[in-house]
């Protein structure tokens, strides 16, 4: 029984994500507390502080500054009014589990960054968390990716507290830490640095499928 | 001691899986120590239990916890066939969820372990240890059923608690403990006499008398 039991570390994976998929139409039909209780293929909440920021409409500001000529801040609404973008995207943890098929709504970094015009050398951008410690860092190039996105909506409404409102950093191509929720800043660097996970042994360029774990 | 740890470590863990408790409760960092120390715990606890605990009593109730015979399998298959201080659905609840403790603690220890070392980062760990929870609801469930509500298994549970059962019951569900001769802590063989407890109500018209769940041979 037990060899059983540890070969399950070996078919976990797609018998989760089978199970899952083959479950997601009734978990739907679960009201919102207790739809997790189902396997769905659906989300986990991780923080590293003991507790989440509280968004203040009234109040919140977003710091882009570091090497560039106009720092600035942005108020929730002016964060609005900049030029809208929406995908649908897989969300990927590097735990192993994903979120498929979520809707998000948000402004282009290449957008965000015209406000403020970056120096000649800044090449990254430090996302910093209102969850302190968290922060993490992407390349300007890989900020530009098509896919990727500060992020202030998911799934047709304004981003839920526990997804990291009002604004979070979306990478889909990158596992789940690098799309820092709660981002109070946007600092421009010369290089990209270690972040949170970074620290402990994860990769910078936490590219899905070809970084730790395989 | 089971039961409250297990119900500590399902609770924590419960709002480490689910958002909404997540959301609710916030305080990950807590609530992760809450668990990993819990698990420590019992842990702790059962090698406490073996080192200092009444070890012939252990090894009596590991042997006949491990001791499959034809009578079991028949019981297995649906069969109403004599069984002894514990029947073959017991014996199974009790190897399959060693078992799956065993594997909860293996994937638990990754789990921890695996944010300090990255060479133990298994994509595969976590879903291991949610999709154990799983398993083990349904095995929970079925053990509360027979424990709390069942009219033929519940007064196991005065055993666990109280360490006597009506003897008339024992005889009836558990008819090869009953007629086995017990041995003495001085190593005779005899059949102690029968301490007397409070009878049962309901189903079963008990004579005063009882068995100790602790006297097997």
């Amino acid at each position: 029984m037990l060899a059983g039991g540890i070969s399950a570390f070996g078919w976990a994976s797609p018998a989760w994500r089978a199970l899952s998929g083959a479950l997601r139409p009734a978990a739907e039909l679960l009201p919102g507390g207790v739809r997790g209780l189902v396997p769905s293929g659906g989300w986990r909440i991780y923080t590293v502080s003991d507790s989440m920021p509280k968004f203040d409409p009234d109040h919140w500001r977003l710091r882009v500054d570091g090497l560039v000529e106009q720092p600035r801040e942005l108020t929730y609404t002016e964060l609005r009014a900049l030029p809208r973008a929406e995908q649908v995207s897989t969300f990927h943890c590097v735990t192993g589990w994903s979120v498929e098929h979520v809707h998000w709504a948000g402004v282009r970094f290449r957008d965000l960054l015209a406000l403020v015009h970056p120096k000649p050398n800044a090449h990254a951008l430090r996302f910093v968390s209102a969850e302190a410690p968290y922060e993490d860092s992407l390349t300007v190039a890989q900020a530009q990716l098509a896919d990727a996105m500060l992020a202030y909506e998911m799934d047709g409404r304004p981003l839920r507290r526990e997804h990291g409102a009002p604004a979070r950093v979306v990478i889909p191509e990158m596992y789940g830490y690098k799309n820092v929720k709660w981002v109070e800043r946007i600092e421009l660097v010369a290089h990209a640095d270690d972040g949170f996970w970074e620290k402990l042994g994860y990769d910078r360029d936490a590219w899905v499928g070809r970084s730790k774990p395989a | 001691m089971h039961a409250s740890a297990f119900l500590v470590l399902l609770g924590s863990g419960l709002v480490l899986y689910l958002p909404a408790l997540s959301e609710l409760v916030s305080r990950r960092p807590l609530v992760k120590a809450i668990h990993l120390w819990t698990a420590v715990a019992w842990i702790a606890a059962l090698a406490l239990v073996v080192l200092v605990g009444d070890r012939p009593g252990l090894r009596r109730t590991l042997r006949e916890l491990d001791r499959f015979d034809a009578d079991d399998r028949r019981w297995l298959r649906g069969r109403r066939v004599p069984q002894g201080r514990f029947n073959a659905g017991q014996k199974l609840n009790a190897a399959i969820s060693a078992a799956l403790a065993l594997l909860f603690a293996l994937s638990g220890f990754l789990l921890w372990y695996g944010e300090r070392d990255t060479r133990f980062r298994f994509a595969s760990t976590l879903l291991v240890h949610d999709g154990l929870m799983y398993v083990f609801l349904v095995l929970l469930a079925g053990h509360l059923y027979l424990a709390i509500i069942h009219p033929s298994t519940r007064h196991a549970l005065r055993g666990i608690t109280l360490g006597t059962v009506d003897e008339e019951w024992a005889k009836r569900h558990h008819p090869k403990w009953s007629d086995q001769p017990r041995t003495w802590r001085g190593g005779e063989r005899s059949f102690a006499t029968p301490v007397a407890t409070a009878p049962r109500k309901n189903t079963c018209t008990g004579r005063p008398g009882s068995r100790s769940p602790s006297d097997s041979s």
